[in-house]
């Protein structure tokens, strides 16, 4: 059994690297035509890439990105799918008929594909980046929501508080979103998991962060160029995302067993 | 069943519907002029102008909509702004590769992760168990633009068994196979065996037992027989997922198939050629989630008579 100080450990560090990084921007993109391709050392943790720039610094600046972007991906689409599977759930007839259809079509494009092809067509940048994502992230929330909604609203207290006459926006935020917090928060760190493999993912396209800037993504497609001489450079960034998705995933397992009784297996 | 059928059929048809109109919409998001965008600022007012009819962008928007759903009724995609050829033409020439990739993926998926899935379930919570869930684990975690390079830097640039890239023969599809079925393997291997614990604990398994069926037969002709259907639906829904992700597992191969076309079309914002390839992937999903729904009614009479009531 893998204990939770690991996934822990490994997150807080990606979060203080993020926080941090702001500092080495300038010597990650520090040009040095001296120690092109340099393996690691005594002189760069994790060598240099074919312009000479540190990697361990860019492996750094690219921590605040991914995890930028991945958590402005999954709050923006908690937000949006939690709104429409409530609505769609607790309103029920035709405007949940029309929301769930419009779900649908979502749901119809396979993967990443509507993100790639909506990055493709809005052109590269963060904030682009995390529009096309979020296009595609808030289907899930919203479908999860929606099933949890639809069952959650025949219980007694609901029925009480309606009988009672509570206001409808009162209903949905003091009676259903707290029993909503805990699958919801399980499809939160699973979906960041995602989110840091599809940020990567974008710019290992060309499609997210271009450069100079560091992306984890980008800096594997980078050193695919450069695999024979310098292995390190695919190498370093590839660990950093497997550890960081590895971790959230553990946690997302782990919360699923403790908060979601329902799921336990 | 007749309006099991019905049912699932006219939710694709709707999602189809849904999914062409969002396709159609792609090229009115390209931020400011998509004609400047295209040809770059510094293009002639004629050839613009030109380009712009072609597309037929200088019509009003419900009209652009007509005409797209009446060239999509005879398989019309438009023309690619670069090569000027069909789009339609385009996608044909690369769908025998992509499909080639996803069944390859689906195979190596599936010899990993039954077994797995199998000896995980049999040997619950001891060692064999832990390892196949670690390695589940790990499998989702291991994203195909990493795990692509590496297997390049092993196999063909260190061993020099495989190709580096492009599709010449089996041993070059050798590579991009792992690297797309990998992660589906692990998603597979966790199915399989959370399958197979539930019908372990079934009163037919513990009377096949009591009977005296060897261990391997009450697995094997009881069990499994029983733990293959949520396993199938799951095979299917992501059988067109793979079609998905190919996109890059193609580019980091070179694998000449849509989704290294969609990419390339990309890279020219040459957005007809794109907007088929988003459609055509897509299509295929809903069709293939569409068949696998309606095979899982076919096969297990409790879904449909729950959807027709």
């Amino acid at each position: 059994m893998i204990r939770l100080w690991f996934p822990l450990g490994i997150l807080a560090l990606w979060a203080v690297a993020a926080i941090s990084g702001a500092w080495v921007v300038e010597s990650a993109n520090q040009i040095d035509l001296q120690r092109i391709l340099q393996s690691p050392g005594e002189q760069g943790l994790m060598g240099y890439d074919d312009l000479g720039r540190p990697i361990l610094q860019r492996i750094w600046v690219g921590a605040r990105v991914s995890l930028l972007v991945s958590v402005g991906v999954v709050t923006l689409s908690l937000l949006i799918g939690t709104a429409v599977g409530l609505f769609a759930g607790y309103q029920g007839g035709w405007l949940d008929l029309i929301l769930v259809r419009i779900m649908d079509v979502f749901l119809a494009f396979p993967g990443i594909l509507l993100a790639i092809a909506l990055a493709g067509v809005m052109g590269p940048g963060v904030d682009n980046l995390i529009i096309a994502l979020s296009a595609v992230g808030w289907v899930g929330f919203a479908r999860l929501t929606r099933g949890q909604v639809l069952s959650l609203k025949q219980r007694d207290h609901v029925t009480a508080a309606i009988a009672l006459g509570t206001p409808r926006h009162l209903i949905l935020l003091r009676h259903l979103l707290p029993l909503l917090s805990a699958p919801l928060i399980v499809e939160a760190t699973f979906g960041m998991a995602g989110m840091v493999i599809a940020e990567a993912g974008l710019s290992f396209l060309g499609l997210g962060i271009q450069p100079p800037d560091a992306s984890w993504g980008s800096l594997i497609r980078d050193g695919a160029s450069y695999m024979l001489m310098a292995p390190h450079m695919v190498l370093a960034p590839g660990v950093a995302i497997m550890l960081v998705v590895l971790s959230l995933n553990i946690l997302g397992d782990r919360l699923r067993d403790r908060l979601d009784h329902r799921s336990n297996g | 069943m007749g309006r099991f059928l019905l049912s699932r059929l006219v939710t694709a048809f709707i999602s189809m519907f849904g999914v062409a109109c969002l396709v159609f919409l792609l090229i009115h998001l390209v931020p400011g002029d998509p004609v400047d965008v295209m040809l770059g600022e510094s293009a002639r007012p004629a050839d613009r102008q030109a380009l712009r009819v072609s597309l037929g962008l200088d019509q009003p928007i419900d009209t652009q909509l007509l005409n797209y759903f009446s060239g999509l009724a005879h398989f019309d995609l438009g023309q690619s702004l670069h090569s000027k050829r069909a789009v339609s033409e385009l996608l044909a020439e690369r769908i025998p590769a992509t499909l080639e990739l996803a069944f390859a993926a689906l195979f190596v998926a599936l010899i990993i992760a039954v077994p797995l899935g199998i000896l995980a379930a049999v040997e619950r919570g001891k060692a064999w168990d832990w390892g196949a869930m670690g390695f589940s684990m790990l499998g989702v975690s291991i994203p195909n633009f990493w795990l692509g390079p590496m297997l390049i830097l092993c196999f063909s640039l260190w061993l020099g068994l495989t190709p580096v890239s492009g599709r010449d023969g089996f041993a070059s599809l050798i590579l991009p196979a792992v690297t797309l079925g990998s992660g589906f393997a692990a998603i597979l291997a966790r199915m399989v065996r959370s399958s197979l614990l539930e019908v372990l604990g079934e009163d037919f398994v513990r009377t096949a037992r009591a009977k005296g069926v060897a261990e391997v037969e009450v697995i094997w002709r009881h069990a499994m027989r029983n733990a293959w259907l949520p396993v199938a639906t799951l095979l299917g829904l992501q059988l067109g997922a793979l079609l998905g992700g190919a996109v890059v597992t193609e580019v980091v191969f070179d694998w000449p198939g849509i989704g290294s076309l969609m990419i390339e079309s990309i890279q020219k914002r040459d957005y007809p050629v794109v907007q088929g390839c988003v459609l055509f992937i897509s299509l295929m999903y809903v069709l293939v989630n569409t068949l696998t729904d309606l095979l899982y009614g076919l096969i297990d009479p409790r879904i449909r008579l729950d959807n027709s009531k």
